[in-house]
């Protein structure tokens, strides 16, 4: 028993190493007062200084949120309309094939998505004339595309846990089907939708990939600007905003957790 | 908020009139879902002041036949009117019923006492008015305490008081309970029956109630209609439908009953003799349809209406058979008695008519009768 428990914390261990190491070097060497990336001179908060002051930065950081706003708005208007029409769909056959084209950029690689809407913003863009030029447009239109996606998987999976009892109550008390939607789904469905919108606003305001193929001049989002600031050498700077980030990943993350969980729990405790 | 007119404004019961119309009537009505038949060509009339029970088995059809009277199921055929006004197509949120859920379906969301104004609201009832029904709905089932809790915070008991009250609030023209009781343990059940008999002549809306279990259904209802197969077999008052079932299905519905197999060999002034193989002896018994010679029935009797002697009696319809057990059930003497043709028939005796018959043992020979008035003929 004692050597399988061992083995099993180191495997513990090595794992969350695996996964948290980079990141705690990456939070250690952002408070390195060296210039050089890799070298430990002595503790200091310069580099979050001069981050501060960074106007580039800053003006992509405003790019990126509005961005990750946007679609994540959009995202969890579609996701939600996707899933009730997944609910409403009766043969397995239509639902499926429904399922698998909304869910789709979910499994596609990043490349192949920001290649096709490339291409598609090309195309349109010559025979339509729209859009003109690619920039925050073009990049919150292909935010959106993978954002509704993971939005539809959150909202579906609340959505059919729901009792339908809840609605036909509502319905026998005189609600009508919209009546019904406003004072009884919507509430329900309200902390899915929120975490949704926190995990396509994440998911967007992360984006490298996608964002570097469908973005034009002067549209430079966050991610963007550090990929192209890296490869020219890397600031410590850079290592400052990361630490930021990676804070500001983990808080929205853990919120939207905690508000599923509890939402789960007050279900459980209903039954 | 609540400013919008849509959906009937449905006025307060009125006080029992002499009306030809009944409160309830459906004609012929079927559902469908794929290839079964849940309800097949049902007509059925339901009367002001009733405490009506669908009862039957799982998939009998009785759950979809209320959930018809809702609008919560629209009919493949056939008509539903309520007060003679026809119903068929019009959505559940244009109906004068309300429906107590199995699962009671509160809103999670809500406070108890937002979960009871729930439907006043969407009739644009006045603020005031509101909040007096729904205080009122509240305290006369002693809910007016627990107004602000959310429903997880409630026991299976209160959440049934606050369905109840949900539904009640709006003065339905009939009220639709769906299996009311099954989510409660059973020494709240009973307790639950007997107040929800209570509540009904308290307030004086008609009932219609579903459910699977034939002694809630006896203890409650005025009137029963036991489903089959997406059909209605037999309904007529508990009284009727445990003294004269029209068919075997019935009579072992409504608890045990003794049944001897045989052959019509007349009927007259409403009695048929029949000439019966396991019995040994000709059997007299009520019938409800007059049947030729030779139609093969079965002869009913209750456990409770035989009765034993040790001499043979001067009656009708006696057995003679030997005690193959004779067990005390504290209420009654439950006997098991084997014919002379291997067939087992089963008395129900009262402590004192066991003493008089002179408590036999097991293996004594006895002798069985019971009056002519207290069999039934049963055709299938």
């Amino acid at each position: 028993m004692k050597n399988r428990s061992t083995f099993v914390l180191s495997m513990l261990v090595f794992g969350y190493a695996f996964l948290y190491v980079p990141i705690v070097i990456l939070i250690i060497y952002s408070f390195n007062d060296s210039r050089l990336v890799t070298v430990w001179s002595h503790f200091s908060a310069r580099w979050y200084g001069e981050l501060f002051k960074n106007a580039q930065i800053g003006e992509a950081l405003w790019l990126s949120l509005r961005v990750a706003a946007a679609s994540a708005t959009v995202s969890v208007i579609l996701g939600t309309s996707a899933a009730f029409a997944m609910r409403r769909m009766r043969t397995l056959f239509s639902r499926g094939a429904f399922e698998a084209m909304v869910t789709t950029p979910l499994i596609l690689p990043e490349v192949l998505t920001g290649l096709s809407l490339l291409l598609l913003f090309v195309f349109l863009g010559e025979t339509l004339g729209w859009p003109g030029q690619r920039g925050a447009l073009t990049i919150t239109l292909a935010h959106i595309t993978f954002g509704m996606a993971y939005a539809t998987v959150v909202i579906r999976a609340r959505l059919s846990q729901l009792d339908p009892a809840l609605e036909e109550a509502a319905a026998d008390l005189g609600a009508t089907p919209w009546r019904t939607f406003r004072r009884v789904t919507l509430p329900l469905l309200l902390p899915a939708i929120f975490a949704a919108w926190l995990l396509a606003f994440t998911l967007s305001l992360d984006d490298v990939v996608i964002a570097s193929f469908v973005t034009g001049p002067g549209a430079t989002t966050l991610p963007l600007v550090i990929f192209s600031s890296v490869r020219l050498g890397v600031s410590p700077q850079i290592n400052a905003l990361a630490t930021l980030l990676v804070l500001f990943a983990a808080c929205t993350i853990l919120t939207a957790t905690l508000i599923l969980r509890r939402e789960e729990m007050q279900a459980k405790n209903m039954k | 908020m609540d400013t919008h007119q849509d959906g009937p404004v449905r006025r307060p019961l009125q006080p029992a009139a002499a009306n030809p119309i009944p409160l309830l009537r459906i004609e012929k009505a079927s559902k469908r879902f794929g290839l079964v038949t849940a309800v097949d060509a049902v007509s059925l009339d339901i009367h002001r002041g009733e405490f009506f029970c669908l009862l039957g088995g799982s998939g009998s059809g009785k759950t979809t036949l209320l959930r018809m009277i809702a609008g919560l199921e629209l009919p493949d055929e056939g008509r539903i009117a309520i007060e003679g006004e026809d119903v068929t197509g019009a959505p559940a949120y244009a109906r004068p019923v309300n429906m107590m859920f199995q699962s009671y379906a509160l809103f999670p969301h809500l406070s108890v006492e937002k979960n009871v104004a729930f439907g006043l609201q969407e009739e644009g009832r006045p603020k005031a008015e509101i909040a007096k029904r729904v205080r009122e709905a509240l305290e006369m089932l002693d809910m007016g305490a627990f107004s602000a809790r959310k429903p997880h915070q409630l026991s299976g008991g209160q959440r049934q008081r606050v369905a109840f009250a949900r539904a009640l609030v709006k003065h339905p023209k009939i009220l639709l309970l769906d299996e009311p009781l099954a989510a409660l343990d059973k020494k709240l059940r009973e307790r639950a029956q007997f107040e929800l008999v209570r509540l009904r002549e308290r307030v004086g809306i008609t009932f219609v109630m579903v459910t699977h279990d034939q002694e809630e259904a006896m203890g409650m209802a005025s009137r029963i209609a036991l489903m089959q197969d997406g059909k209605i077999v037999q309904a007529g008052s508990p009284r009727e439908l445990y003294d004269a079932p029209v068919s075997r299905y019935v009579a072992d519905f409504f608890g045990t009953s003794n049944l001897f197999e045989g052959n019509i060999k007349e009927c007259a002034r409403g009695e048929a003799a029949v000439e019966s193989a396991e019995a040994g002896t000709v059997l007299r018994g009520q019938y409800g349809e007059r049947l030729a010679a030779q139609t093969s029935v079965a002869v009913m009797v209750r456990p409770e209406q035989v009765h034993l002697s040790r001499e043979a009696p001067q009656a009708e319809n006696v057995l003679r058979g030997k005690i193959a057990s004779a067990a005390f059930l504290g209420n009654c003497h439950a006997c098991q008695v084997t014919l002379d043709s291997g067939k087992t028939v089963l008395a129900r005796l009262s402590p004192a008519e066991f003493g008089k018959a002179g408590s036999p043992a097991a293996g004594e020979t006895v002798h069985l009768f019971w009056p002519s008035a207290a069999a039934r003929v049963l055709k299938q």
